[in-house]
């Protein structure tokens, strides 16, 4: 945490236009990384501040979250936050910090997008696919129950409400980041009424969007379709279980969960996140890739509107890990995570 | 060698059921290539099968094997194979995906088979809408059909000398039915003790499958991730028309493409790979106890793709379904 505070005192500027912004370090590798974007967002003059927040190993509230009542409070207020990899505590009596975020703040969205990286070698080149999970029911309800011995049951709940909030935010974020088609996945050919209800609202919604081509597709079809030829396709819209698998695949195309940006939003506030782990072996090492994390910042950059900090970033970090001259070991390179951040403020 | 016992030689009756989309093509092709061999097997041909119809019911539980294009209930947008499976109770669901040198892929050196729980799980068809707006579907998994299906995986490995079995599930979420189903996985692979065992969350599996697809072999999982990964496999290997599968339970066998699919964007243009269902063909030839033109078709499969560089448009050529089967023909006997 050391690195952490030091860096933040140095980019506080008290001027009355600099948006406040939540940043949660993290476990492990969490604070070189945060320190890393800091770096970067201060060097490109982005016009936030950040206040930083904690995340304990024990519970907090009597709903056993932990996270304290103020945090939650103060991400509603601020309404963007960042936040890196932490560690599970293992035992009962509390709640994963996901599942805290998630229901406590009711991020309804889980936003992924995946974008060949050049630079970064794999058999899919080409790939700019946008995964949009619906995060808050469906199989991941909970609701399971032994019917009789050695028979169980799940509940997969489908409400129109929550269908209709993730359907629109699928297509305002199309909208909002010039894209051109979403295709909503499903497998309404088993479940009828469940995938049913979720594809009948999608159709509904897309009608308002006349500027952005809809289609459907069984999520099995499209699943081969990602892993054959990715390349044709644009924003996907999908339930909770597909959209889990769904995002995985895709940040398989382009290289993993170290090189992939996710976004959960809600209607008060949204948390940006690496999903990758917290590495404790290679924490402190001054080896951590930071790119994940700061993909993520730059998609909270452009949801708050601040679309030519976020494209500057950007366009150097791509340009870095193109050239390939410093790049982390889990790349393949040899470079610290400190060059590699040098390497994209010098681009900027 | 295959030393037949005196009598094998007899005319063996198969049903065989076109059905729609892709699927008249594709078992066309088999038609013809199996003439042309001479193969001892009578197809008993099920036009218009119907689930309705009580005589088409009682003629599908005829013959043991069944080679099936594409079924579909009348206006039905989604396939209905579904139906088969619960009818006969064909509980074990197998597709195969390996690389095939010679077409455009994704990865090389793969070789995957996998089993996929065919008669339960999400696909038990239990739904209804609890308040108005508020819909429940009902996933069901049961210890009883999840030890028969991994039996079916480890006993699949043991015979065609598979060295692992990769179990995929969600259970860190759905606690009690993935739960179960593992558990199952886990009891029967202690009795296998010199097949390796893994267990792997399904959002993971499909992120290594696109990255790093070499490492599995076997593969047991529940009906829709199964439905999800058989896809995933295809793709990364040489697409749906080349992988090729089979659906078996205690009574009957029904084989057909690997991935399920009505591929209507393509039906009747002569322009469908049928190197899939042909693949699937000599499944059921060995099944039959006619290994022989089982090997004469993969061959002539392999050799029209790999050394006459002869190949249908999803894998990279523009050969017609005709011209395709044609050559597959005059290549037999090698
Ligand atoms: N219990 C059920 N009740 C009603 N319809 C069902 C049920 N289970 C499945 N379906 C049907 O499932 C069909 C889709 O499953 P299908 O039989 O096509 O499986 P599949 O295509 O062989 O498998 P997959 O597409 O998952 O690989 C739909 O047409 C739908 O009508
Ligand atoms: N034998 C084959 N050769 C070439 N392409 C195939 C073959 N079988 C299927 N496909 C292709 O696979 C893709 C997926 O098929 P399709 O669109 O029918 O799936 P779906 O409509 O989601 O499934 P369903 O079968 O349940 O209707 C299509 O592009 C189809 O053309
Ligand atoms: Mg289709
Ligand atoms: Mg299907």
């Amino acid at each position: 945490m050391n690195i952490i505070r030091k860096a933040s005192t140095t980019i506080l500027r008290p001027q009355f236009n600099y948006q406040k912004v939540i940043l949660f370090p993290g476990d492990g590798i969490g604070p070189e990384i945060s320190k890393a974007v800091i770096d970067i967002f201060d060097s490109a003059k982005v016009p936030i501040e950040w206040e930083f927040h904690e995340i304990h190993k024990k519970r907090v509230t009597e709903q056993g979250d932990l996270i304290t009542e103020e945090t939650l409070k103060q991400v509603k207020a601020l309404k963007y936050a960042l936040k890196g990899p932490f560690e599970t505590p293992i035992g009962k009596g509390y709640r994963s910090i996901n599942v805290t975020l998630r229901k406590r703040l009711q991020l309804f969205a889980n936003v992924r997008p995946c974008k060949s990286i050049k630079g970064v070698k794999t058999p899919y080149p080409g790939v700019d696919v946008v995964t949009i999970r619906e995060n808050t029911e469906g199989e991941y309800s909970g609701l399971e129950h032994e019917v009789v011995p050695g028979v169980v049951e799940n509940l997969k709940i489908v409400s129109y409400n929550a269908c209709q909030n993730i359907a629109q935010y699928a297509f305002e974020y199309a909208r909002a980041n010039n894209r051109k088609q979403v295709v909503a996945c499903h497998k309404a050919g088993v479940m009828k009424q469940g995938d049913g209800l979720f594809l009948k609202v999608c159709d509904d919604v897309a009608k308002n969007y006349p500027e952005i081509e809809f289609s459907e597709e069984q999520i099995d079809t499209m699943a081969f379709k990602l892993a054959n030829d990715p390349t044709k396709i644009d924003v996907m819209v999908m339930p909770n279980l597909y959209g889990d698998i769904v995002s995985d695949l895709c940040a398989g195309l382009i290289g993993g969960l170290g090189l992939t940006a996710s976004g959960n939003i809600g209607k008060d506030c949204e948390v940006y996140e690496a999903v990758h782990g917290t590495a404790p072996d290679i924490a402190g090492k001054n080896l951590a890739n930071p790119t994940a994390l700061l993909l993520s910042g730059i998609m909270m950059l452009k949801a708050m509107r601040l679309n030519d900090y976020a494209n500057r970033i950007e366009n150097a970090t791509y340009q870095v890990l193109e050239e390939g001259k410093f790049l982390t070991g889990d790349l393949g390179g040899k470079s610290t995570t400190t060059d590699y951040t040098k390497a994209i403020i010098d681009k900027l | 060698n295959y030393l037949q016992r005196p009598g094998e030689g007899a005319l063996k009756n198969v049903t065989l059921i076109p059905g729609v989309g892709i699927g008249p093509e594709i078992t066309n092709s088999v038609r013809t290539v199996f003439e042309a061999l001479h193969v001892p097997i009578k197809f008993d041909v099920l036009d218009n099968f119907n689930f309705e119809n009580d005589d088409s019911k009682k003629q599908l539980r005829k013959n043991e094997c069944i080679l099936l294009g594409v079924m579909t209930e009348k206006n039905q947008k989604y396939t209905d194979n579904y139906k088969f499976y619960k009818y006969l109770d064909l509980y074990a669901n197998i597709t195969f995906a390996f690389s095939f040198e010679g077409i455009t892929q994704r990865h090389h050196n793969t070789d995957i088979v996998v089993i996929r729980e065919n008669t339960e799980g999400e696909y038990s068809g239990v739904e209804h809408e609890v308040y108005p707006g508020v819909v429940e579907s009902i996933k069901v998994t049961t210890k009883q059909a999840s030890l028969r299906i991994a039996e079916y995986a480890f006993e699949f490995a043991h015979l065609s000398g598979r060295k692992k079995v990769t179990a995929v599930h969600k259970a860190n979420i759905m606690k009690l039915v993935d739960g179960l189903f593992l558990q199952a996985c886990r009891e029967v692979a202690q009795r296998y003790s010199f097949i390796k065992y893994e267990e792997m969350i399904i959002d993971n599996c499909c992120m290594q499958l696109v990255k790093n697809p070499t490492q599995f072999d076997v593969m047991v999982m529940p009906n829709l991730y199964g439905s999800i990964v058989q896809n995933v496999v295809a793709g990364i290997t040489g697409g749906v028309g080349m992988a090729a599968g089979a659906s078996i339970g205690k009574d009957h066998a029904l084989f057909s493409q690997g991935c399920r699919h009505t591929g209507r964007d393509i039906a009747g243009k002569n322009v469908v790979n049928p190197s899939a269902m042909l693949v699937s063909s000599t499944l059921l030839l060995r099944h039959l106890g006619l290994p022989n033109f089982a090997d004469q078709i993969c061959r002539a499969v392999q050799h029209t793709i790999q050394d006459k560089n002869i190949k249908t448009k999803d894998i990279g050529g523009n050969a017609t379904t005709d011209q395709f089967t044609s050559e597959v023909i005059k290549s037999l006997g090698r």
